[in-house]
């Protein structure tokens, strides 16, 4: 019996990041700019997406929704269909987080032919949904006031991977000790010059410029 | 929670290799983690044990280096380590900093006996 090292040097995650890449290339090939949209639970992930959708009802965008929800329940998905756009519910069965086999599944389930946009609805966690590539061509994270404005302190790491802050629930920031100074400190050290929308989807405040950068982000059919 | 997908990772890569050198076990497993990855290293082994059962790897040994995360200031070219916080230049106090390395997630090696 010998003994023997073998050096591997392989990323733990290459098998997610290949798969991730093949989700990329069926987006690519459909002609769909697609959002991993994560958040803490209770951030207001799916009403800004209904927020989003509402928005562009008139511009005809047709927007299909992966929602990701750790229990087998349907809410969100329903709520989705009920604004009259297609959504496939994932139940990561107690997972924290989506991955790129489950985002894989989904795209089976959804009518990509005729879509401009796609938006993931990632699992609500601020730690776990940052390690795992989906495919998706923006990482777009919802920071909404009423967590504190310590979080990218707390959770570097979602931050450093974003192409695109919201923060949301503005209109409460008259009712909280939310340091705004603090906060974007704490991001422009992890994501220097990272492009943010302050917004309300309640309200509505803010949300016309984020539809403006979505929007420039793919054509129509 | 997501150290068990990760530790199934760790896995099927330490057995692709372990079978590709023909070995009749795998006894050593080195992990490089960045201290910028969230992962906790006692999840990880408390999964192994449990799902490295009747492979090639039951019985392994993990080893975990940690590396630490290193920040560079843009105004003073000062480089420190990430301690528990995210913290401003440690020299001059600007908040306009970069993170170097700490990502670090990868398998190194594995020790197999044939």
């Amino acid at each position: 019996m010998t003994e023997k090292r073998i050096t591997i040097v392989e990323k733990i995650l290459d098998a997610n990041d290949r798969l991730a890449n093949e989700n990329r290339q069926r987006f690519d090939q459909a002609q769909i700019y697609a959002i991993n949209l994560m958040a803490s639970p209770g951030a207001g992930k799916t009403s800004f997406i209904l927020a989003t959708i509402n928005a562009l009802l008139d511009d005809n965008v047709q927007i299909g929704v992966i929602e990701g929800d750790t229990a087998p329940v349907t809410l969100d998905a329903d709520k989705i269909l009920a604004a009259g756009m297609p959504a496939v519910q994932i139940n990561s069965g107690g997972n924290c987080h989506l991955d790129a086999v489950m985002i894989e599944s989904a795209l089976d389930q959804l009518p990509l032919e005729t879509l401009d946009l796609v938006i993931v609805e990632n699992i609500g966690n601020l730690i776990c949904p940052a390690a795992f590539n989906l495919g998706t061509h923006s990482n777009v994270l919802i920071a909404s006031v009423p967590e504190g404005d310590d979080k990218p302190y707390k959770y570097p790491n979602i931050y450093r991977g974003l192409d695109v802050l919201i923060i949301n629930k503005i209109d409460l920031l008259p009712y909280l000790d939310f340091d705004m100074d603090y906060f974007r400190q704490g991001v422009e050290m992890l994501n220097p010059g990272l492009k943010t929308f302050v917004v309300s989807s309640k309200t509505g405040e803010g949300l016309e410029e984020w539809l403006v950068w979505l929007k420039s982000k793919f054509t129509t059919r | 929670m997501h150290e068990l997908s990760i530790t199934e990772s760790v896995l099927e890569i330490a057995c692709k290799h372990a079978e590709k050198a023909q070995a009749n076990r795998v006894t050593d497993i080195y992990l490089v983690i960045g201290r910028l990855s969230s992962i906790v290293d006692d999840s990880v082994a408390f999964y192994w044990d449990i799902i490295a059962k009747d492979t090639l790897c039951e019985g392994a040994q993990l080893h975990f280096k940690r590396l630490p995360a290193e920040l560079i200031c843009l105004d003073c070219n000062h480089q420190y380590q990430l301690d528990d916080e995210l913290m401003p230049c440690t020299h001059c106090g600007s908040p306009r900093i970069r993170v170097l390395s700490g990502d670090e997630f990868h398998l190194e090696s594995i020790e197999i006996q044939r």
